[in-house]
């Protein structure tokens, strides 16, 4: 048998080499994009954190080394105050979504009448602007004329100052995520629901197992890798919240900086302070925070799918 | 395997897609030298709905295609923070805030000079505008900005409320809060003061009280002077009349939409705001109280009645435009003593003294507004906040006890803290 001679050409040589590499070829555009729309960005604002950069980041600014990072993190007045107040509305929301979006999703599970139209009644939060839900919000809690306060006093109690109380703003808010949010959390543990056969449940029923030890022993480690993921998405998801704080609240969080989370508070100094550098310092410590959550919910994660 | 490596395969080919539309519209930015088409900017405001209807006969006149950018105070002030700083020419008029960001964009060269533009034309004449608002639009001897609009804080008042309790329109500080308890206790459900709250909103209309008390935010020498015992009686009437004499459920987010709303429903005797807001007020179509609604110069306190007199307003062009002539036209048409009276007869006080001069320059103000008007603009101080790089920043310190006041807390030691906080801030920025 006889091979035929190609003609050999520049062309030739590029695609052997190309044939060689191709793990690398291919990768090339994925690699590219991520070096301009990730690396790029972090990378700017990690110098930018090394610098005095403020009024204008064109301005001249000066090599400072580490000095933001320890002004930011021994700022006990607006840094740490922000951390605490972030890890608060992430920690109550989740935990009232988690929990309430793994009873809605039970009582939804198994088929019923009307089914579709609580579904879609319950996922209408999920489709509204974060703003506008913030401005809906303001309005219901305003204190003289909002309707939560008018509620109230049909029962006799007296009005409350919602999202004007130093101490009430923050629960108040969290409230708004978790009427905002659990339709998510309620979806994605439905598909995970769905997804499971029905013979350890029915096994379990036979040897005699309470709804209760059937769900606790049976359902939720089944339905675990699930649950983390939605615990994941909905976490990352609530750490970088700033809608409806800045609908709500306005610039610095209310003017005690009531709810004035890490995200708003980097805002503030970039838009008003014109503070970049330390505007930079703070993302970049937020931004490992939430590195070090992914990391540390990805390991529990792994634990339970193997 | 071979699914997973086609699944590879669509991924790859989406991200190199991705990247290829970046690469793409970063190539596309368009660089127009003296182009006839206008990038103007704008604030949602009533002079920009009157200029807005105008613009075909500026349009007409030269030939030159207004693309108008309409945005919220907060959004405008956002977009310029990010495009001047990249640099943009896309933005060649920018209408700014003087008292607000005039000093950091000034320094940070985002301004064009126009010194020599604003001399050129004798009809249209810049000697005619105000000194007050001037000085704001004027950095390091060099003018940056033509000024727009201007504001002054006086009293809002209910006539019949006063009428009914047989009482004088207030002239001071202490005529206006005793007037406030009398109306308040006669009247249940009805404040007998309002005025914005907010930490940062407060400290404008604020300032006509500690001015008015013989205060100031700091010294001549950049020394802090908010722990004056002139400037303590400011922080301490302000708080007070709002916490024993305002609105029931007080909240101390309240910016002037929200003061004005309460003032407008009907649920409040005084208020103290700026003029330019005064047809919330007064449109019947906006307020319940436009029939009764009275206007007075702000009430003297010990140093008499020196309210604001401030440009909250003006017009620039951005350093990065290629497009100076036509912007610095559009501004000479905006700005023209015709434009300016029409525009200040729709009710937006303007800066030209020729205008307030003219009697068709007020005749279309309630009498009562043109007087109080007049009256401030002889006795104003020319700043309503602490004039400084970093505005916002230093309005948020400053205000701090006003917040403390109202609620009740310790004044004394919040007083103490924003003394020591603005120093602070004040040697910083005069380093």
């Amino acid at each position: 048998m006889s091979v035929l001679a190609r003609p050999r050409g520049p062309f030739d040589a590029f695609s052997r080499w190309a044939n060689h590499n191709r793990k690398w070829v291919l990768a090339a555009p994925a690699m590219v994009f991520v070096a301009l729309l990730i690396i790029f960005p972090v990378g700017w604002t990690l110098y930018l954190s090394l610098t005095d950069a403020s009024g204008s980041v064109r301005a001249e600014s000066e090599f400072i080394g580490l000095e933001n990072y320890f002004d930011v993190l021994t700022d006990t007045e607006r840094f740490w105050p922000a951390v605490l107040r972030t890890a608060a509305f992430t920690g109550g929301a989740l935990l009232f979504e988690m929990g309430l979006g793994m009873c809605i999703a039970l009582l939804l599970w198994r088929p019923f009448r009307g089914e579709k139209w609580v579904r879609v009644a319950i996922l209408l939060p999920l489709v509204a602007t974060p703003v506008a839900v913030g401005m809906m919000w303001r309005l219901i809690f305003e204190p003289n004329i909002g309707f939560a306060n008018q509620m109230l006093s049909w029962f006799g109690i007296p009005a409350q100052p919602w999202l004007s109380g130093q101490t009430t703003a923050l629960p108040t808010l969290i409230f708004i995520d978790i009427w905002q949010w659990t339709p998510m959390v309620v979806l994605i543990l439905l598909a995970g629901l769905t997804s499971l056969s029905d013979e350890p449940d029915e096994a379990a029923r036979v040897d005699g197992a309470t709804a209760w030890q059937r769900f606790w022993y049976v359902t939720f480690p089944l339905i675990m890798p699930t649950f983390i993921t939605a615990i994941l998405l909905r976490g990352i998801d609530a750490l970088k919240t700033f809608d409806i704080l800045y609908a709500t609240k306005g610039k610095g969080g209310g003017s005690f900086h009531e709810v004035e989370t890490l995200n708003v508070y980097a805002y503030g100094l970039s838009f008003d302070y014109n503070d970049y550098g330390v505007s930079s310092t703070v993302l970049i410590i937020f931004f490992l925070m939430i590195i070090g959550c992914i990391w540390l919910l990805t390991i529990r994660k792994k634990r339970s799918n193997s | 395997m071979k699914k997973h490596s086609s699944i590879r395969v669509a991924g790859v080919v989406t991200a190199a897609a991705l990247a290829a539309a970046t690469l793409v519209s970063c190539s596309s930015t368009s660089g127009d030298e003296g182009s006839d088409v206008l990038n103007v900017t704008l604030a949602n405001h009533v002079w920009t709905d009157i200029v807005k209807e105008a613009l075909p006969e500026f349009e007409e006149e030269t030939g030159i295609k207004v693309t108008l950018t309409q945005l919220g105070e907060d959004q405008l002030s956002d977009q310029y923070n990010v495009k001047l700083n990249a640099g943009t020419d896309e933005i060649d008029v920018m209408m700014y805030r003087p008292l607000q960001e005039g000093k950091l964009f000034a320094q940070n060269g985002y301004l064009a000079e126009i010194s020599d533009s604003v001399g050129e034309n004798a009809e249209w004449d810049w000697d005619d505008f105000q000194a007050g608002p001037v000085g704001a639009t004027t950095f390091e001897g060099e003018v940056v900005g033509v000024p727009i609009i201007t504001e002054r804080e006086v009293l809002y008042y209910r006539k019949d409320l006063l009428e009914a309790a047989g009482l004088e329109v207030p002239t001071t500080l202490e005529e206006l809060e005793e007037a406030a308890e009398t109306i308040a206790a006669a009247n249940p459900g009805i404040a007998g003061f309002v005025a914005r709250t907010g930490v940062s909103a407060a400290v404008t209309q604020f300032s006509s009280f500690l001015h008015s008390s013989g205060g100031d935010f700091f010294d001549e020498d950049g020394n802090a002077t908010l722990d004056t015992k002139e400037a303590r009686k400011a922080y301490e009437l302000y708080g007070r009349l709002i916490r024993e004499h305002g609105p029931e459920n007080v909240s101390t987010d309240m910016s002037w939409p929200e003061a004005m709303a309460i003032f407008t429903q009907g649920n409040a005797a005084f208020y103290t705001e700026a003029d330019s807001l005064y047809k919330n007020a007064a449109d019947p179509a906006n307020s319940t109280v436009s029939e009764t609604v009275g206007f007075a110069q702000f009430p003297a306190g010990d140093e008499g009645s020196r309210a604001y007199n401030v440009p909250s307003w003006a017009l620039g062009i951005n350093a990065a435009s290629s497009n100076y002539d036509n912007a610095w036209k559009f501004i000479e048409w905006a700005t023209s003593k015709e434009k300016t009276l029409e525009i200040q007869q729709a009710g937006v006080p303007g800066p030209r003294t020729s205008v307030w001069e003219d009697p068709a320059g007020v005749e279309t103000y309630p009498a009562d507004l043109a007087e109080a008007i007049l009256a401030s603009a002889e006795t104003g101080v020319g700043y309503d906040r602490p004039l400084v790089i970093s505005v916002a920043e230093a309005r948020e310190i400053v205000g701090a006890p006003i917040v403390t006041s109202i609620t009740g807390g310790d004044l004394d030691a919040a007083i103490a803290a924003a003394q020591a906080k603005f120093q602070e801030f004040l040697d910083e920025e005069n380093e």
